[in-house]
C-alpha cells in the first residue's frame, strides 16, 4: 500500500503566512513577506514527508504553522478532520497532543536549569495528564524509549553531549503520544558520527509507535535516507512534490535539478565540478510576475514571466511539478551525484 | 621544502577546570599550488590548528605550548611581532566561516578592500577602486560598482562570504587558509564558492588548506586529506587513497555514517558510539580505543596494547596512520563498496 491510498493524518489546503512589513513614521503597513504563500500537502499516517528548500524559503514557518505555532494568514490545517487553523482552546490543546515538534538545536531548546525528567515531563504538567506517580512512571518509560538510562533523570542538560540532548528533546515530543512530529532540521546541529543515533532513533519509532513524520532539511542526501515524499519548497512555495525515488531520479522542476546538482559528491574520483545555479534567491517581499524562479532559471522561456505555474502532474498523480516545461525537464539526463535511493528493502 | 610546514604543534587553553590541550602534536606540510583538506568534528582542534598558523589563537587563554609553523622556512610562531603584518594578508590569507565578524560593521565594503590594496601593494584610491570592483565581479557579485559603496549589513551572508574571498584574494596570497567557509550557506551558494577557489586556484597556483567538517566538500575540493580526532593528526594521504582505503577505524567509521545515494532508503545508518575524550586528561593510549569498533574485534593482548600505549603518526609515507592495527588496506571503506 502506498501513501496515497491511505487517508491522510494531516491535510493543508492554500495556507498563506504573511508578515507585514512597516515602514513610514507610523508604521504603516507598506507590504508583506510571503513566508508561505499558497501550500498545500498532506501527510499520510506513520510516513515522512520531507521539506527541503534553502534558507528563507519558508519551509520552519510552515512547519510551524502546520503544528499552529503560527496562526495561517489564510488556508485550512485539518489534522484527522478537524480545522486545526481555527480551532480554540479546549479543542486547541487537544489537538497540540497530537502534534508535537523537535528542534534543530539541542542546546538551546533545553531549558539549562530544569533536570531531566522535568524537561520530559513538562508536556505533561502542562495538559495536566495523570497523577505525579503516574508522570513519573511516563517519564522513566519515555527515556527509555529514547535510549537514555534511568540515571539521567535528575541530571542537567549541560551534562549531555548533542546527540543525547537531541533524545531529550525527542522523549519531551513524545511526552504526550502525538501520532505527527514535526522535526526542524533535527540533525544539523550534530556531528556526523552522532547524527546517525538522532535518525536511526526517529526511524525506530516511526516503526514501533507508527508516529509520521514532517522532516525539515536543507541536506538532501539526510531527506534521501529519511523520508518517503519530499516536497521542494522556493520562495514560500511547493515545486515540486513527488515520492523519494521518483524526485531523486527524475526531478521534474529545474530548481530540484540544482539542488541535487549542488551536492558534493563523496567520491573524489567523480567530482560534480558544476556550477548549479547562478544568483541568489530573490526578497519574499515583492509578489514576482511570472515563475519565482525564472530569474535564475537555466530552462527558462518568455511564457515563464507570465503566470505563476501551478503544480501540475508529472507523470503521475504522485509526482507534482510547478513548471511549465517539466516533462522536458524530467526526461533529461542527470548529473552524476544525483544518484537515487533505494526503496527500503530492495535488494541490493 | 614544503611551502607551509606544521610541526609537532601544541596549543593549549586555560580554563577553570585546568589546560585544555587543544591542539597535541599536529605535524603537516601543505605543498606549493596544492589543496589539504583537514578534516574532523567539533573540538577536534582543525579550528586551532589553523588559527595557529597566523598566530591568531588568543591569548590568554589560548597559549602555544610547542612546536613550529614553518612558512617557506621560516618560523612563525618565532617571529618578533612587527613581522607578522607583513605575512597577513599577504603570503597567507584566511577565511572565515562567519563573514560577518570578519568584516568591519562601520566601513562600506569599497573601504575595506581599498585599504587591503593600499596596504599590500600601495595602490592608490582611483586603482584600488577599480581593481576592486573587478575582483568582486570575478566572484560573482553582480553590479559590482555599487555594492562598494555599500556596508556589511546590507549584503546577504553569500555575497558576505564572496566579500572576504575577494578580499582574500586581491592580496594574491600564497597561501589561502578557509576555515569552513561554506558551512553557514545553501547548498547552491556552497557549490558557486567552492567553483570560485577552484577557478582561481587554477589561475594563480594558490596553495590552499580547506578546514571543514564535511566529507563532501573534501571529495570535491582536495588533493590530500588530513583526518584529526581529539587534538591528532590520525590520518593523513591522497584524498582517493582515505576515502577509498581507510586505516584509521575512527576514518572509517565518519565515512560510513554518511547516508549515501544508493544505499536502501530508512535502514539503520553507521555510527560511532561514545563521546570524544576529555583534553584536560587525555587517555594514555589511544584516544579513540573507548569509541573503536575494531579494537572489541582484537584478542585482549593486543586490545590493552590500545588503551595504554599512545599510537604515533610516522612522519613520513604516502598513507601514515595513528593506529596500532591499522585496517586491511584492501577493506572496503564503510558499506558503499
Amino acid at each position: 500500500m502506498t501513501a496515497a491510498d491511505e487517508a491522510p493524518l494531516l491535510v493543508a489546503e492554500n495556507v498563506y503566512k504573511h508578515y507585514p512589513v512597516r515602514g513610514g513614521v507610523w508604521g504603516r503597513s507598506v507590504g508583506a513577506i510571503r513566508a508561505v504563500d499558497g501550500v498545500s500537502l498532506a501527510v499520510a499516517p506513520q510516513r515522512t514527508l520531507g521539506l527541503v528548500g534553502e534558507s528563507g524559503c519558508g519551509k520552519s514557518t510552515l512547519g510551524r504553522t502546520l503544528m499552529r505555532l503560527e496562526t495561517p494568514t489564510r488556508g485550512t490545517v485539518m489534522f484527522e478532520g478537524r480545522d486545526l487553523a481555527r480551532a480554540r482552546g479546549d479543542e486547541l490543546q487537544r489537538l497540540r497532543r497530537e502534534i508535537q515538534m523537535v528542534f534543530q538545536d539541542p542546546y538551546s531548546s533545553l531549558n539549562p536549569r530544569m533536570t531531566i525528567g522535568e524537561i520530559v515531563r513538562e508536556p505533561l504538567v502542562v495538559h495536566a495528564i495523570g497523577s505525579r506517580t503516574e508522570q513519573a512512571r511516563r517519564v522513566l518509560e519515555l527515556l527509555g524509549t529514547v535510549g537514555l538510562d534511568a540515571s539521567t533523570i535528575d541530571r542537567y542538560p549541560s551534562e549531555f553531549s548533542g546527540g543525547q540532548r537531541q533524545r531529550i528533546g525527542v522523549a519531551r515530543a513524545l511526552a504526550l503520544g502525538p501520532r505527527l512530529v514535526v522535526a526542524d532540521e533535527p540533525v544539523s546541529a550534530l556531528d556526523v558520527s552522532v547524527r546517525g543515533q538522532v535518525l536511526n532513533l526517529m526511524l525506530r519509532l516511526q516503526r514501533e509507535l507508527g508516529l509520521a513524520f514532517i522532516f525539515i532539511s536543507h541536506d538532501l542526501s539526510v531527506v534521501a535516507h529519511m523520508c518517503d515524499t519530499v516536497a521542494v519548497m522556493y520562495l514560500g512555495r511547493i515545486v515540486e512534490e513527488a515520492p523519494v525515488e521518483i524526485l531523486f531520479a527524475r526531478p521534474a522542476h529545474p530548481y530540484t535539478r540544482a539542488l541535487l546538482a549542488a551536492i558534493p559528491s563523496l567520491d573524489p574520483r567523480r567530482r560534480t565540478g558544476a556550477v548549479p545555479l547562478e544568483g541568489e534567491v530573490p526578497s519574499p517581499i515583492e509578489a514576482l510576475a511570472g515563475c519565482p524562479f525564472a530569474p535564475r532559471c537555466a530552462w527558462v522561456t518568455a511564457a515563464c514571466r507570465e503566470d505563476v505555474p501551478a503544480l501540475e502532474p508529472v507523470e503521475t498523480s504522485a509526482h507534482r511539478a510547478a513548471c511549465i516545461r517539466r516533462a522536458e525537464v524530467a526526461a533529461a539526463p542527470l548529473p552524476v551525484s544525483g544518484a537515487p535511493p533505494r526503496a527500503p528493502g530492495a535488494s541490493p | 621544502m614544503s611551502l607551509l610546514e606544521i610541526d609537532a604543534l601544541q596549543v593549549g587553553f586555560a580554563t577553570e577546570a585546568g589546560l585544555v590541550r587543544a591542539v597535541d602534536g599536529v605535524s603537516l606540510a601543505v605543498e606549493r599550488s596544492q589543496t589539504l583538506g583537514l578534516v574532523g568534528e567539533s573540538g577536534c582542534g582543525k579550528s586551532v590548528t589553523a588559527s595557529s598558523i597566523l598566530r591568531l589563537v588568543p591569548s590568554p587563554p589560548g597559549r602555544y605550548l610547542g612546536g613550529a609553523v614553518r612558512f617557506d622556512g621560516a618560523d612563525i610562531l618565532s617571529m618578533p611581532r612587527e613581522a607578522l603584518p607583513a605575512i597577513r594578508g599577504r603570503d597567507i590569507a584566511m577565511v572565515f566561516q562567519d563573514p560577518m565578524t570578519a568584516l568591519n560593521p562601520v566601513f562600506t565594503i569599497g573601504h575595506q578592500l581599498r585599504e587591503v590594496l593600499a596596504l599590500r601593494f600601495g595602490l592608490a584610491r582611483g586603482a584600488a577602486r577599480e581593481r576592486s570592483a573587478g575582483m568582486l565581479k570575478a566572484v560573482g557579485i553582480p553590479d559590482a560598482g555599487a555594492r562598494l559603496d555599500q556596508y556589511p549589513h546590507e549584503l546577504s551572508g553569500g555575497m558576505k562570504q564572496r566579500v572576504m574571498i575577494a578580499m582574500a584574494l586581491l592580496c594574491r596570497p600564497r597561501l589561502l587558509i578557509a576555515d569552513e567557509p561554506t558551512t553557514a550557506l545553501d547548498v547552491t551558494v556552497q557549490a558557486q564558492i567552492l567553483h570560485l577557489v577552484r577557478e582561481l586556484q587554477r589561475e594563480s597556483e594558490t596553495a590552499v588548506l580547506f578546514i571543514t567538517h564535511d566529507m563532501g566538500v573534501i571529495a570535491e575540493m582536495c588533493d590530500a586529506v588530513a583526518v584529526m580526532y581529539a587534538g591528532r593528526v590520525v590520518e593523513r594521504g591522497s584524498v582517493v587513497d582515505v576515502f577509498e582505503r581507510p586505516r584509521h577505524p575512527y576514518t572509517k567509521g565518519l565515512l560510513a555514517s554518511l547516508p549515501r545515494p544508493g544505499h536502501a532508503r530508512k535502514s539503520p545508518l553507521a555510527t560511532i558510539e561514545g563521546t570524544v575524550p576529555s583534553l584536560i586528561a587525555p587517555p594514555a593510549g589511544c584516544r579513540f580505543a573507548a569509541r573503536c569498533a575494531h579494537r572489541r574485534e582484537l584478542d585482549a593482548a593486543r586490545a590493552r596494547r590500545c588503551v595504554e600505549v599512545d599510537p604515533m603518526l610516522p612522519p613520513a609515507g604516502d598513507h601514515p596512520v595513528a593506529c596500532h592495527f591499522p585496517l586491511d588496506a584492501g577493506a572496503p571503506a564503510g558499506n558503499s563498496a
